[in-house]
């Protein structure tokens, strides 16, 4: 039987002037196991608090309960009080006969009862506390980013500059991401890779970030301050510590005709490449599906043109295991597959590309040297047609349900580059509506419409029909009321844009969640928007969601400032009222596993006495308290009641629910 | 069937296949079969019985069976697959150390119908074809077995046997019988009806447990009526304990497990028409969340366990059809 | 069931920390009224909520349960709410196929912005279960105060 204190506040006349304060103290007194009970005018207040742990000293107390606001305002400092009384601060409950008792009614008598029952209650609670510990776990100070684009890159710099060591993983054989695709950045026009260069320049030759590209995260275990990851090296067939990337192989490899990812298939990369001539690190690749050498033994030229000696054809995949503190998904996005648009032609005809080809087609370091040209015939275009809203905002399946939201602003740039650079040719661009909210954005479209001479149509696109060299475009005019036909010789698509593939099976390894369209969810939308919701991983770029340049950034410093907020602590203190499986009652079917939204729970082979000196061995749940937030799912799922929540427990809960009901 | 049953469980012993042969044993009665385990060719051929009594669901004692070291064999019915596919996915048998011979049924029968249809004094049961052939103290009477299936087998879900190591008898389908007929006529009565009937019905538990025993859903380690930190301990028939709790908690915690196998029916002193509660949740699962039946597959998730976030809110229960 | 003008019924309400117990405070705070027949039992979250408890609150001689929760969606726990949401789908379902009265259960999302609604949500809930009348079907006698 515990020794409970009861103290009532009367809040001034806030809890006074509705429920009797002084009988409640009296009849609470009296109930079983209370020694002592008194109310007093603010209990919060320096005197309040002195007075509960007099009462603490000198009556011996075990538990405390305080009837007063509500605990979402002071649990915290009671509990703070108990602990400086030397009582463990979980033997505390609070009664909240404020804002759910003497705010809410106005009869005098049935306030002052329901006050009452509500003491009950906590002190029916307070009998079955057990005092809780809070544990600590240590933090290993290291990030790592998973994604080496823009935001990647931004966050590990932020990170490095705080003065902690950061890993980098890339699966491409270069850092930078999509932005090394693109030509110029809006809205102020300025080029993509003048202005990522010298990040990711810093970031190589920064002491604190390790990068590793071409390489591949493939499992992580633990938890926050303490994740194990193993991070995959592909083999490039050349050694990264001699190759120079003065390109010489890439010259003399016979084997030319690779479609170029870099160029999205425009023009041929050879079998060995540096993607492009600004890679970080600038170091050769061979395709192993392409090489003749790792096929079939023969050839070899770029091992003897190697003035370094770089080639190694016998190099295999290594594997790293390394720890780190906490980790940040930055794993970007792609352009949807427009395999199922036919409607737009595109996989009819060369001429019919999506922005991001376009991209390419107008870069100085693209398949065309940055003349825009027709892939298929390389004449100039003098008609260009934009169609915004291809597979976004979609109701069917073959698309995404969501905006991609920089569609509207990197159309409203290539229209306004076309006809900059072109003045001869006629840009149209077709549209549902254009949402340009970012700062300097709708001044950046309406220069497209007003100075710049691009007609946009408020209208769909309806049929693309490649005829004769040309594009027989079929749109809709809603503002004017009819159908145009426009014969095209460029028709460029807004594809919507979708998280990379290697997002989910990511947010598996991190049991970090995502929705429906494989983006990562946030801890809360509004005020925990670089967190994921699982302890220590965070969140950069547009792998949360759609997001441009300026977003992305401001969103890696931001989950960098998490990382650095937790990496900068020596231990994490664990909230103590975790669930608790009971060893001996637990069955191992995986309920708990299920439902649990954090990953805290996973099974252990563990022997057992059984009858007659023998050993069982059975199947049992295991909680890790650091990662465990106390939801309470698995003790609901868990039929034979083996699994228990620390604080609230079902016997305590069963205690309020029968001394309410009483 | 039954001699083919017992050949394969020699076979198993004497080749090593298996240790041990989990199967049935007549017991007080010659319709009163028992689980057994066999140890010996000679106990198999002495005591191994395989009838159209054999209504016992042999998966719940492989999660005992499966950890005592060396390999058992088990002869399950379709129904009983189901059960045994539902544990394997809760992990608690240890496929390795099991061998399973599934065995087509052609539905299992009741002593009692058997009597209803003047059969008195009977002290054995041939099967000829779609015949039961009973011998009793006033002669032979011949009845067609679909008038005596037990309950659960008229309207027997599936034939279809989802996990083995070799078939005795063909493979078969799953079929709907309408096993969700009766759980619609008590939703069609008045709430006032459904509560008298369900005092009617429940009032008369005895506690004797027979139905948490046999399921093999309710295989928990310690039962949350046994364990004391649940706050519902409770052993004996206490006043509507069993009404109000006993048997909704039970239901409750199996729900989404139970692979409807009806042996809590059978088994029931009583007669209470516990199927009755367990297909009620079932129908509601595949009404609110999709056709789903457990044991059907291995890695399908538990809809418990599971969410959609577009599942239908409570309210659904309030505004939907039937009497108010 | 006759109602007598002096019954008043027992109503357990229980609130997930995050949402409805801060909207509950919300309505405290802006005075908004609703019956003292109404008392919250905080947990940490709508999925703790074990159907048990609703047994058990019936057991005891409450008249009226009602869980609140957060939206489906915003759950703090992420996906805590969805698991409840199931759980109770079925239990109601199953109390109404044994002839309790429907309106003695409910469950509500109630954010904490919503104090408004918290309010209104009890002044509802309590004149439905005011109008059924005491709890008979479910109770044990043994727990009966008279």
């Amino acid at each position: 039987m515990q020794r409970v204190g009861v103290f009532v506040c009367w809040c001034g006349s806030n809890i006074a002037a509705t429920v009797d304060v002084e009988r409640v103290a009296d009849v609470l007194g009296r109930e079983p196991g209370v020694v002592f009970a008194t109310h007093y005018q603010y209990m919060c207040s320096q005197a309040g608090q002195e007075l509960i742990q007099n009462a603490i000293h000198e009556y011996d107390l075990t538990g405390v309960v305080i009837c007063s606001c509500s605990p979402r305002m002071h649990e915290v400092t009671f509990r703070k009080t108990c602990e400086r009384a030397g009582l463990n601060p979980y033997m505390v409950e609070i009664a909240n006969i404020r804002e759910q008792c003497s705010w809410i009614h106005k009869d005098r008598e049935s306030a002052t009862e329901k006050a009452v029952i509500l003491g009950r209650a906590a002190i029916a609670k307070v009998h079955l506390n057990a005092p809780l510990t809070s544990g600590s776990s240590p933090v290993k100070k290291r990030a790592l980013v998973i994604g080496g684009g823009i935001a990647g890159i931004q966050t590990a710099l932020d990170i490095a500059e705080a003065g902690f060591e950061v890993d980098i993983v890339e699966k491409k054989p270069t850092i930078g991401g999509k932005m090394t695709q693109i030509d110029k950045t809006f809205p102020t026009l300025d080029c993509a890779a003048c202005i990522l260069t010298p990040k990711m320049v810093d970031a190589a030759q920064n002491e604190k970030i390790h990068i590793y590209a071409y390489s591949e995260v493939t499992s992580v275990k633990g938890f926050v301050g303490n994740f194990r990851v193993t991070i995959r090296r592909k083999a490039r067939y050349v050694d990264e510590t001699k190759c120079t990337g003065c390109g010489l192989c890439t010259e003399k490899c016979p084997q030319k005709k690779i479609p170029n990812e870099f160029n999205l298939g425009l023009d041929n990369r050879r079998a060995i490449y540096i993607p492009f001539a600004q890679a970080v690190p600038k170091v050769a690749t061979i395709d192993p599906a392409a090489c003749t050498m790792l096929k079939t033994g023969k050839c070899g030229v770029c091992s003897k043109v190697c003035t370094a000696g770089a080639i190694d054809y016998r190099q295999k995949d290594t594997y790293v295991e390394a720890e780190y503190g906490a980790i940040v998904a930055a794993t970007g996005f792609n352009p949807i597959k427009l395999d199922k648009f036919d409607e737009f032609a595109y996989s009819q005809s060369p001429d019919v590309v999506t922005s991001l080809e376009l991209e390419r087609l107008m870069n100085a370091a693209g398949p065309t040297g940055g003349t825009l040209l027709r892939p298929s015939d390389g004449t100039h275009p003098k008609t260009i047609v934009f169609v915004q809203c291809v597979g976004s905002r979609c109701d069917d399946a073959k698309g995404k349900p969501y905006c991609s939201k920089i569609c509207c602003m990197y159309t409203a740039k290539h229209a306004m580059l076309c006809r900059e650079k072109y003045p001869d040719t006629d840009v149209y661009v077709f549209y549902i509506d254009v949402r340009t909210p970012g700062k300097n954005f709708d001044e950046f479209y309406r220069r497209a419409v007003e100075e710049y001479g691009v007609h946009y149509i408020k209208g769909m696109v309806g049929k693309v029909v490649p005829e004769n060299g040309k594009l027989k475009v079929q749109a809709s005019d809603l503002l004017g009321g009819r159908q145009l036909h426009i014969d095209a010789d460029l028709v460029v698509l807004a594809a919507a844009i979708e998280p990379d593939e290697s997002a989910r099976p990511l947010a598996t390894m991190l049991t970090a969640s995502m929705d429906t369209n494989d983006f990562f969810t946030e801890a809360h939308a509004k005020l925990r928007p670089v967190e994921s919701p699982t302890a220590g991983v965070f969140l950069s770029g547009a792998c949360q969601g759609p997001k441009d340049i300026p977003e992305t950034v401001a969103q890696a410093s931001a989950a960098a400032a998490k990382v650095i907020g937790l990496l900068s602590k020596d231990s994490l203190v664990c909230n103590p009222c975790t669930a608790k499986p009971n060893e001996l009652m637990c069955n191992g079917c995986s309920s708990c596993e299920k439902v649990c939204p954090y990953g805290a729970i996973t099974y252990l082979d563990k022997e057992f006495r059984g009858p007659n000196r023998t050993v069982l061995l059975r199947r049992v749940a295991q909680v890790n308290p650091a990662v465990c937030q106390g939801c309470g799912a698995c003790t609901v799922a868990c039929p034979s009641g083996a699994m228990d929540l620390q604080g609230f427990s079902n016997q305590q809960i069963l205690a309020e629910v029968d001394a309410i009901c009483r | 069937m039954q001699e083919r049953l017992k050949q394969k469980a020699v076979e198993l012993l004497e080749n090593g296949g298996a240790d041990r042969i989990l199967g049935w044993k007549t017991g007080e009665f010659f319709y009163d079969l028992t689980p057994a385990v066999f140890t010996s060719s000679a106990e198999i051929e002495r005591e191994f019985v395989f009838s159209a009594f054999s209504g016992a669901n042999l998966s719940k004692y492989l999660i005992a069976e499966s950890r005592k070291g060396g390999k058992v064999a088990a002869f399950l019915k379709p129904c009983d697959s189901y059960s045994f596919q539902q544990l394997l996915k809760e992990h608690r048998i240890l496929r390795e150390n099991v061998y399973i011979v599934g065995v087509q049924c052609a539905g299992m029968c009741d002593m009692e119908k058997l009597r209803a249809r003047d059969c008195d004094g009977v002290t054995a049961v041939r099967e000829n074809g779609e015949k039961l052939v009973a011998e009793t103290l006033y002669g032979e009477r011949i009845v067609d077995r679909k008038d005596v299936l037990l309950e659960r087998c008229t309207v027997c879900k599936s034939k279809k046997i989802v996990a083995f190591d070799e078939l005795i008898g063909e493979q078969g389908e799953e079929q709907d019988l309408g096993r969700f007929a009766e759980v619609e006529r008590l939703e069609a009565m008045t709430p006032e009806e459904r509560y008298a009937f369900w005092r009617g019905e429940l009032s008369r538990c005895i506690r004797c447990n027979a139905c948490r025993n046999v399921c093999p859903a309710c295989s928990c380690e310690t039962c949350i009526f046994d364990n004391a930190n649940s706050g519902f301990r409770n052993k004996a028939a206490a006043d509507a304990f069993e009404e109000n709790l006993f048997h909704i908690i039970r239901a409750f915690h199996v729900a989404g497990r139970c692979t409807d196998c009806g042996e809590c029916s059978r088994v029931c002193p009583q007669h209470i028409p516990l199927h009755l509660l367990n297909r009620k949740f079932i129908k509601d699962i595949n009404t609110f969340y999709g056709p789903y039946q457990a044991g059907a597959e291995l890695d399908s998730p538990s809809p418990l366990t599971d969410y959609t976030t577009a599942d239908c809110e409570p309210s659904a229960v309030l505004t939907r059809g039937g009497n108010s | 069931m006759p109602v007598t003008e002096t019954f008043q019924p027992t109503i357990v309400a229980f609130c997930c920390n995050w949402c409805s117990y801060a909207g509950a405070d919300l309505s405290g705070t802006n005075r908004l009224q609703y019956p003292a027949n109404v008392k919250i039992i905080r947990i940490p979250c709508s999925c703790r909520l074990n159907p048990l408890f609703i047994l058990r609150a019936f057991q005891r001689g409450a008249d009226g349960v009602i869980l609140c929760g957060c939206h489906p969606g915003d759950c703090h726990y992420t996906t805590g709410n969805y698991y409840a949401r199931r759980r109770m789908t079925l239990l109601f379902s199953m109390l109404d196929y044994l002839g309790i009265e429907r309106e003695r259960t409910r469950v509500e999302w109630v954010s904490a912005a919503e104090g408004a609604k918290f309010a209104a949500t009890m002044q509802e809930f309590t004149a439905a279960v005011t109008k059924l009348g005491p709890n008979r079907r479910l109770e044990d006698l043994r727990c009966r105060k008279d």
